[in-house]
């Protein structure tokens, strides 16, 4: 029953999305009455992606073993939350989710920018139709979730398993599988609406103006989710896989990363087309990068091309993805190179220290990094196929190449904001400048005497002072100018001055997370301390300021699963003030326990402890005791640069409106009274 | 024009150095994968380099000395046998493993020395095909049925 209604409505959105792609295109070609119809299109697509979700979530709620998909994922021990994740916990779920995101995407694009933007739309529906289109054809083909058990398993005709074996244990293993995913493919699916304004730019050819206008909201949304969704992702592992790290270079994290590094690049260069009208054809590139790079990504965690923690997924998807990225790198080369008239703009430079040579530093560090992951990524994978070797690329060569060009950006997140525009008065360059320079040297001084002797890891907190102070005095500066001309508190003016420009205070604050990510990674990945200790019962360590004493071992039953579970007395040198149970997780259909660790989060340090073994008359445990310096300091910068973001379009709609009724985008910045204080960016 | 000029000459300066750092850097970090067999057929180039072995645990080949921390196993394809030396408590499921004398899939990295032993810094287990499926848990908790007893209530058993 559920197949049926699946295959219908799995079958109907790829008919819609197709028949509405030909309608969207043939409203661009001189056709204009179809325009709405391609938009109904996309709304009955979103209806019936809507459905299809929702009869695969009850599939599995209602532990329905009459679909392949639930047979694969379910079972009838696990817990209620962790079957409705497993919605997105294999192939063939995930890309569903994927198709429903997308689906959900188009619709508000489309909905939101209905009366706007008439040259543009058509082919951005087009575009959004042939994407949606590709992914039900996964969905109605090679990784249809709602195939019948009997057809897909081999059994005799309408037969049904009576249980399934469960998510994979360390999927379910952890609440954070509900939220990490979800994060990230909003961030990803949504990195296809930029993409089609950018083809929609170069169809039209209308390629500077409003498709740069449309695109940064479009972008900042998608780029929130991707980065909440990576920074998650992050700390799942920190709380799952029991190292005690949080990023290991894993292929699967770099599918993750590098279009966030495109993206980033975009969401500033595209300020520059905005305000100067050049890099026409970089921004174009950037965005085409972006998007080859989150269907790349998809192709190495959905294909089984990978044998990592993530890629727990085979199939046959892996051609129809590569069929796909070679299209659209052939299609929109092509027009790129169809619309290379349009495209050439003039470089726009009027002085090295300016905000311009910035954002163009601020690039060509994003591209390099992405250079850097992707080569250390696809490496690998090319000298298999080629040489037939197996090879892996080490987190060395990730270290070694990311940190500098890190504290680069690091650098640039302070300097950049405080250059202005076209060229700045030396008067003002060195007010901005002083005292965040003296802060800098002096702090440098204080962390030498301190003990930070590691030399990148001090110029990092060095850049980051720098960066922070020069951040804080382009909030202070208007906000203290305020106070003076309205007689406002500090407090006041410093909220007045923020809220009247949200999208540039905004971006600063992403900048403030990104400064704190940056030293919370450099600080934890330094001074991390490790030790593994055998203990007996009663038997306790003192390792790096922390004792930890075994109190006792015990084994016990949970629906889903067994564990073994060790109770530690954990505490500074003064006894002990916690108790903290790390785990080993038996799943019935796991060859291996799954380990669980326990962290005890402190603002200064985390404690960190997994059990890695234990003696199978309970007569003692052996314990990894890991102290993380500063690693809940990630998570924070992460939650800031999220904040932050919104913050920077949570007056999006309105500031658009604003620059349609203005006569000329000039009127907004008609006031540069003191260079860098106005703008928009 | 001198600007554009400055600014020119920065940029394929920073490009060059970090296409140096980059390729050069890569080279350096290869780790590659071996079963024995490879690994036997290097002859001398095998001593000294870092890699990643992976192959089978022998069953009944593990010794581990618990007071010393000191683990020695041989790990077997079906062209080499290498024997393996690392420090360090192994994982849970390589020691239940062992307990069985069942074979495991591993893969440890380090080098081969001189004395024809493989210094590991690092054990992982590794699923394999030709590791048996599991068998719902019946084997498993015989390993820590006894620690139930000490919970009371939550024992299921």
């Amino acid at each position: 029953m559920i197949s049926s209604l699946g295959y219908l409505a799995v079958g109907g959105a790829l008919l819609l999305s197709v028949v509405g792609a030909v309608a969207a295109f043939a409203a661009m070609g001189g056709r204009p009455q179809l325009a709405p119809w391609a938009r109904r299109a996309v709304y009955g697509v979103f209806a019936l992606a809507t459905l299809a979700i929702l009869l695969m979530a009850v599939a599995l709620v209602a532990h329905d073993f009459s679909v392949s998909y639930v047979a694969q994922v379910g079972s009838r021990s696990t817990p209620l939350f962790y079957t409705v994740i497993s919605l997105w916990s294999s192939l063939d779920g995930s890309i569903l989710f994927w198709g429903w995101i997308l689906a959900g995407y188009s619709a508000a694009v489309v909905y939101i920018h209905r009366d706007r933007y008439q040259d543009l739309m058509p082919a951005v529906t087009g575009t959004l139709l042939i994407v949606s289109a590709f992914f039900w054809l996964l969905l109605a083909w090679p990784a249809n979730p709602f195939v019948p058990t009997w057809q897909a398993f081999g059994l005799a005709p309408g037969q049904v398993p009576a249980d399934g074996p469960g998510p994979n244990p360390l999927l379910q293993n952890h609440p954070f599988m509900g939220l990490h995913p979800p994060l990230l493919y909003l961030g990803y699916v949504g990195l296809t609406v930029p993409f089609a304004f950018g083809i929609a730019a170069l169809l039209s050819g209308k390629v500077s103006g409003d498709w740069i206008r449309a695109v940064r909201l479009w972008t900042m949304a998608p780029w929130i989710f991707l980065t909440a969704g990576i920074v998650s992702g992050a700390w799942w592992s920190y709380e799952v896989l029991g190292w005690g790290g949080y990023w290991a270079w894993d292929p699967v994290e770099n599918a993750s990363f590098l279009p966030w590094l495109t993206a980033t690049a975009f969401l500033h260069s595209i300020m520059v087309q905005e305000r100067r009208q050049t890099l026409k054809m970089w921004n174009i590139l950037l965005v085409i990068a972006t998007f080859l790079l989150t269907l790349f990504g998809t192709f190495l965690t959905r294909s089984g091309i990978l044998a990592s923690v993530h890629a727990f997924v085979e199939g046959l998807i892996g051609p129809f993805f590569l069929g796909f990225i070679t299209l659209v790198l052939i299609v929109s080369l092509a027009l790129v190179a169809w619309r290379s008239d349009e495209l050439k703009s003039e470089p726009a430079l009027d002085a090295i220290a300016s905000r311009e040579t910035a954002f163009l530093f601020n690039n060509l560090l994003l591209v390099a990094f992405t250079f850097t992951v992707l080569l250390g990524t696809v490496y690998p994978l090319v000298a298999e196929a080629i040489r037939g070797v197996k090879v892996s690329v080490g987190a060395p060569y990730f270290n070694r190449m990311s940190v500098p060009i890190a504290l680069g950006l690091v650098l640039l997140a302070g300097i950049g904001p405080a250059l202005p525009w076209r060229r700045g008065s030396p008067d003002l360059l060195a007010k901005k400048f002083l005292w965040p320079t003296v802060a800098a040297l002096l702090s440098g001084v204080v962390f030498w005497v301190f003990g930070a002797r590691n030399f990148l890891t001090w110029l990092t907190l060095v850049f980051s002072v720098l960066a922070v102070a020069l951040l804080i005095g382009e909030f202070w500066r208007p906000a203290r100018a305020r106070r003076e001309a309205h007689g406002e508190g500090l407090g006041r003016a410093l909220l007045a001055v923020v809220s009247k420009n949200r999208r540039r205070y905004g971006g600063y604050v992403v900048h403030f997370g990104i400064v704190i990510i940056a030293v919370g990674i450099a600080l934890s990945s330094t001074y991390r301390r490790e030790r593994e200790f055998t203990l007996g019962i009663g038997e306790a360590a003192t390792f790096a300021g922390y004792t930890v004493r075994l109190d006792s071992l015990y084994a016990g039953r949970e629906p889903q699963r067994d564990f073994v579970e060790a109770a530690f007395s954990v505490g500074g040198d003064g006894g002990f003030s916690d108790t903290m149970r790390p785990r080993l997780n038996y799943y019935p259909t796991s060859q291996q326990p799954i380990g669980t660790p326990r962290v005890r989060t402190r603002p200064d340090a985390d404690l960190y402890l997994s059990l890695m073994a234990y003696d199978r008359t309970g007569a003692s445990a052996t314990v990894n005791i890991i102290v993380n310096p500063m690693v809940v300091w990630i998570w924070i910068g992460g939650a800031i640069a999220a904040l932050g973001a919104l913050l920077a379009i949570s007056n999006a709609g309105s500031g658009a409106d604003r620059s349609r009724r203005a006569a000329a985008p000039s009127v907004r910045r008609a006031k540069p009274a003191e260079a860098g204080v106005g703008g928009d960016d | 024009m001198n600007k554009k000029l400055t600014l020119a000459i920065g940029v394929v300066v920073v490009l060059v150095v970090f296409g140096y750092f980059a390729f050069g850097g890569l080279g350096r970090s290869l780790v590659y994968f071996w079963t024995p067999t490879e690994l036997l057929a290097e002859g001398e180039a095998a001593y000294g380099t870092s890699i990643r072995l992976g192959g089978m645990v022998i069953p009944g080949s593990v010794a581990w000395n618990g007071e010393t921390q000191e683990l020695r196993f041989r790990l077997a394809d079906e062209g080499g046998i290498i024997e393996v030396e690392s420090a360090g408590v192994p994982p849970q499921m390589f020691l239940e493993a062992a307990a069985r004398q069942e074979p495991i899939g591993a893969v440890v990295e380090g080098t081969l020395g001189r004395n024809g032993i493989f210094r590991a810094t690092n054990l992982m287990v590794r699923h394999s095909e030709e590791y048996r499926a599991p068998q719902h848990g019946e084997d498993r908790q015989e390993y820590y049925r006894d620690l139930f007893k000490e919970q009371g209530a939550e024992s299921g058993t």
